[in-house]
């Protein structure tokens, strides 16, 4: 079978193509060169139209226990969402924390076709495979969390050097089928555990006299000697806590020129000036983000409504419990692994700190000069869910409508910002690069997020429209490995995606301190604990795609 | 003949994966680690490997044609038992969902105590390794937590070694309502876990005034059901005193009224004690029949927990109105499909509807159902994936033996197609 899809305006960043009509061949699923003489089967008229590659979504909470905490937790933000099932898709529910199924539909309807969760625990990753098991269209990964788990901390009280810690990592990631590795608040989830309810950059865990920058700088060098693509994935010490632009500052300095990812940097850009002793540190993060080219983020934009914040934080989320709306919450600690905290939300635009983070988001992703280096995120479900991207991507690329906006937030808040002054647009080529071939560089995928010859056909094709939200909201062609699974922003066929993973090598000696370890301290088998690649294939519908690490011949 | 080793239990909830089972063709022998609750689950033997129909035996194509045409022109089924894996789950899922069905996990009524609290004001939990490397002090709440699980304490808190308590057998044990049936709670140098018993049905009462001693409140009086106040200061004492303390229940055992309104004081007590400077977490039994794996799949599939109905299009929760006994008393289904692959003697409600058991190979019925499809048990005929009591670790369920009996997910997957 071969498709062409004729005439359309392409924006293909990864091929530095920036708004030039080009046609596109399919076959077999994939992107091919115009071949010399094969009959089209079947042919698309897309002159005028935008066309991108299939957007990915590097940092969403698609997979995993406390997503699923989250969704027992708020059976009433169901119920305003229900979603009836068709002849070819399943029933669920929408809205903050959306069902399985609903959540591949959503994705997909927005032009999506890739969403990677970045807080698998070691412990819970079945669970986020089986969950992102049952998301249809979607690719999906994960990145491990480590840093407060037991047997990281106890390698670092005894000094092994970093290519034990090496092994450990690598054998983690292979262990939980993992693209990437997280670290969050680190250390701190496990001093939380020892009653610790706080922990910055240079403080002890009081058990093991490990500090936060020193997790971070072996982790972070683990990551770069393994030879994974995508940087360690931080989540920095004091989310939320005003005053922690310093901190995040410091973690960045600190770091020493590693690659880092600093995720949802929102909630880490605060400072403590003005009347309410809580200001934006958006200018001094952007900056310090321009300077420092190691260093990748994601903002993690709020949006105001109702919302539920699932973090492994458990120690930042039971601060924040106090902010409960409604007033319910959950922390956890889990298997000397990790921990979370699932705390509902209602994001107001009349209440000052809420508008203020507003704005900061804002700052940030216009303050930043390298679309290369941003990515474009709420922290889904923590900041707002998923399908308030096109307004977001409205907010940056129209200033009047931002400014709109701006005018209608708490007014204390429009005088702590200087939104209003910034004139960026961003424009359609930046979109594809924060969301498309950004990151798929970021994340290492080495065939998705670029429309060239041999990238799988993950395509999506938007009518133009000055009003950005209207025009992303509602793609008119969605193709998913070659597959038309949306049309006119409704699913009309699924399919189920493929996981993506690295498989770095290890030392097999690593096993034997952790066999030990899991024999005396942890609760199940060391042979019980890795998860084999028929656990993800074995249903018939899903399937693992390896890549490359940095170094691999290819 | 062959032995198989680190076997994990979906039957006892407390994840033991440390069975060595012997496996001779289709029988199984627990030659190590067993207990009263895994030994005789894995050893149930096999005595239907064919499907019926009103009695007779059939192929499985035939009784899976039958099942979907006893669905076919049904206004309300009911899915009941849900006792199986998370495969089975799916498909039990993907049925109900394309029947319009009511599905029902048969633990629900218990486990409401703790969905109901859960989704009125959450709590703070941990899992057992944290239990094992942390607990200081453990408080059970109205439940005979070793007929639950025979392991729990050997495994969990009479570890040999522990990475945070220099010597596990000093932690400190309390029996809060009901006394315990054994002496597994005794530490191996033989201190006795205290017991203050109570009626079960007083337990509000008393869980009330210590959670009001643990936040410094004036008791006026000097007893309460039975329990002197001074007794309950002193639990209030130590659990403020801990580093680690662990309050465990089991939402079936808290068998009276309002239950969930004694689980909501305890985890609210327990959140009280994490705002005076130290740490505390609860610790909910449960991960039987499938519970937690039917309640974590029905929750990421649809949005609720597993006593949800499908019938207006869409997933609808309701933890009273969707119950299988309300169901059934007023008339309100016109089907019974009951899934059971873990407990041949959990067989579903006497019913005059038509009825389709998908069952574990072994089940008996006073009354034969209209069809009746023997499958393999997950962990044993198959492999799978069960959730254990603290609904985090999710353990992969080996297959030990070739029973040629089909899967929950196979026989519901083929029904669904059929329909």
């Amino acid at each position: 079978m071969l498709i062409k899809l004729t005439g359309g305006i392409v924006y293909d960043p990864a091929s530095g193509i920036d708004g030039q009509q080009q046609d596109i061949y399919i076959r077999d699923g994939r992107i091919i060169a115009k071949p010399a003489d094969a009959v089209v089967d079947k042919e698309y008229d897309l002159k005028g139209k935008v066309v991108m590659s299939g957007a990915i979504d590097m940092h969403t909470h698609i997979g995993g226990g406390k997503g699923n905490i989250a969704r027992t937790l708020l059976p009433e933000d169901h119920r305003q969402d229900p979603v009836h099932r068709s002849d070819i898709t399943r029933s669920g529910c929408g809205h903050a924390m959306p069902s399985t199924f609903v959540t591949g539909y959503r994705y997909a309807e927005m032009g999506y076709t890739a969403g990677f969760e970045p807080a698998v625990l070691p412990n819970n990753a079945r669970q986020a495979h089986m969950e992102m098991g049952d998301i249809p269209i979607l690719d999906k990964g994960g990145y491990v969390m480590l840093g407060s788990d037991d047997y990281l901390l106890r390698m670092l009280t005894a000094k092994k050097d970093q290519k034990a810690i090496n092994d450990y990592v690598a054998w983690t990631m292979t262990s939980a089928k993992a693209i990437g590795v997280k670290v969050v608040n680190p250390g701190g989830i496990n001093a939380f555990k020892f009653n610790q309810r706080k922990l910055d950059l240079d403080e002890q865990n009081s058990h093991y006299g490990v500090t936060p920058r020193e997790i971070l700088r072996v982790l972070a060098t683990a990551v770069k000697e393994i030879g994974v693509a995508h940087p360690l994935h931080v989540h920095g010490c004091n989310l939320g806590v005003p005053g922690n632009v310093q901190t995040t500052l410091d973690t960045i300095q600190g770091i020493g020129g590693l690659p880092m990812h600093l995720t949802h940097i929102q909630f880490h850009s605060y400072g403590t000036e003005g009347d309410f002793k809580f200001s934006s540190g958006a200018a001094q993060i952007a900056e310090a983000i321009n300077r420092n080219k190691n260093i990748t983020i994601d903002v993690g934009q709020i949006l105001f409504g109702q919302t539920v914040t699932a973090s492994g934080d458990n120690m930042r989320q039971h601060a924040n419990h106090k902010h409960a709306s409604p007033n319910k919450w959950v922390t956890m600690d889990i298997e000397c692994d990790a921990g979370c905290g699932v705390v509902p939300f209602k994001y107001k635009d009349q209440n000052f700190v809420n508008a203020l983070q507003w704005a900061i988001g804002l700052e940030t992703f216009l303050l930043v000069d390298d679309p290369w280096r941003i990515f474009l995120t709420t922290d889904h479900p923590n900041g707002a869910p998923f399908t308030s991207y096109p307004h977001l991507i409205r907010l940056l690329m129209d200033r009047s409508f931002r400014n709109d906006v701006l005018a209608t937030i708490h007014p204390e808040a429009q005088k702590m910002t200087t939104l209003a002054s910034i004139e960026r647009e961003y424009t359609l080529q930046e979109i594809a690069i924060m969301t498309r071939a950004g990151a798929a560089r970021l994340i290492g995928l080495k065939d998705r997020g670029g429309l060239s010859a041999g990238n799988w056909a993950d395509i999506t094709v938007y009518t133009d429209n000055a009003d950005r939200q209207k025009m992303f909201e509602k793609p008119d062609y969605v193709f998913k490995d070659g597959q038309l699974v949306v049309v006119d922003g409704k699913v009309v066929s699924t399919k189920w995606g493929t996981t993506h993973v690295v498989k770095p090598q290890f030392d097999a000696s690593v096993e034997k301190g952790l066999k030990d370890y899991f024999d005396r301290y942890l609760t199940m088998k060391l042979g019980n604990f890795r998860i084999s690649d028929d656990e993800i294939t074995e249903d018939g519908r899903g399937s693992i795609s390896v890549h490359p690490l940095q170094g691999d011949v290819a | 003949m062959t032995e198989i080793t680190e076997v994990p239990s979906p039957f006892c909830g407390i994840g033991t994966d440390d069975l060595t089972i012997k496996v001779d063709g289709v029988l199984l022998k627990v030659i190590e680690n067993g207990c009263a609750v895994n030994t005789p689950a894995f050893e149930q033997p096999i005595t239907d490997t064919h499907a019926r129909v009103s009695g007779q035996e059939v192929s499985l194509e035939v009784a899976v044609a039958k099942a979907a045409e006893l669905l076919k022109d049904t206004k309300l089924p009911l899915i009941g038992g849900c006792a199986t894996d998370v495969n089975g789950m799916r498909g039990l899922l993907a049925l109900a969902d394309k029947a319009g069905a009511v599905i029902d996990n048969m633990n629900f009524t218990g486990a409401r105590n703790n969905f109901l609290a859960l989704q009125d004001s959450g709590w703070m939990n941990t899992t057992l390794a944290e239990v094992k490397n942390r607990c200081d002090l453990l408080l059970v709440v109205g439940t005979d937590v070793e007929a639950f699980a025979p392991r729990f304490f050997e495994r969990y808190l009479w570890n040999k070694e522990s990475m945070f308590l220099d010597d596990t057998s000093s932690r400190e044990v309390i029996y809060l309502g009901r006394a315990p049936s054994g002496t597994a709670s005794t530490s191996p140098t033989g201190k006795a876990a205290q017991v203050l018993p109570c009626a079960i049905e007083d337990l509000p009462e008393v869980i009330a005034v210590l959670r009001a001693l643990v936040k410094k409140q004036p008791i006026r009086v000097t007893s309460v059901a039975g329990i002197a106040v001074a007794d309950l200061q002193a639990i209030a004492d130590k659990l403020l005193a801990a580093t680690y303390g662990v309050v465990t229940w089991g939402a079936g055992a808290l068998a009276f009224r309002q239950a969930e309104l004694t689980v909501q004081t305890l985890s609210e007590m327990i959140k009280d004690i994490n705002n005076q400077n130290t740490r505390c977490s609860g610790l909910p039994l449960a991960g039987k029949e499938g519970d937690q794996t039917a309640n974590q799949v029905c929750g990421w599939t649809t949005g609720y927990p597993a006593r949800t109905r499908f019938s207006s299009g869409y997933p609808e929760y309701d933890p009273f109105l969707n119950e299988t006994k309300v169901l059934l008393e007023n008339g309100e289904v016109d089907a019974l499909v009951w899934v059971q692959a873990f407990n041949v003697n959990a067989v579903p409600p006497e019913t005059s509807l038509p009825t389709i058991v998908v069952g574990r190979s072994g089940m008996t019925f006073t009354k034969e159902p209209d069809v009746f499809i023997p499958v393999g048990t997950p962990g044993i005929d198959h492999a799978g994936h069960a959730y254990r009591m603290d609904n985090v670790v999710a353990i992969r369920l080996k297959k030990l033996r070739d029973s040629g009996l089909p899967s929950t997910a196979e026989v519901l997957n083929a029904i669904e197609h059929a329909l």
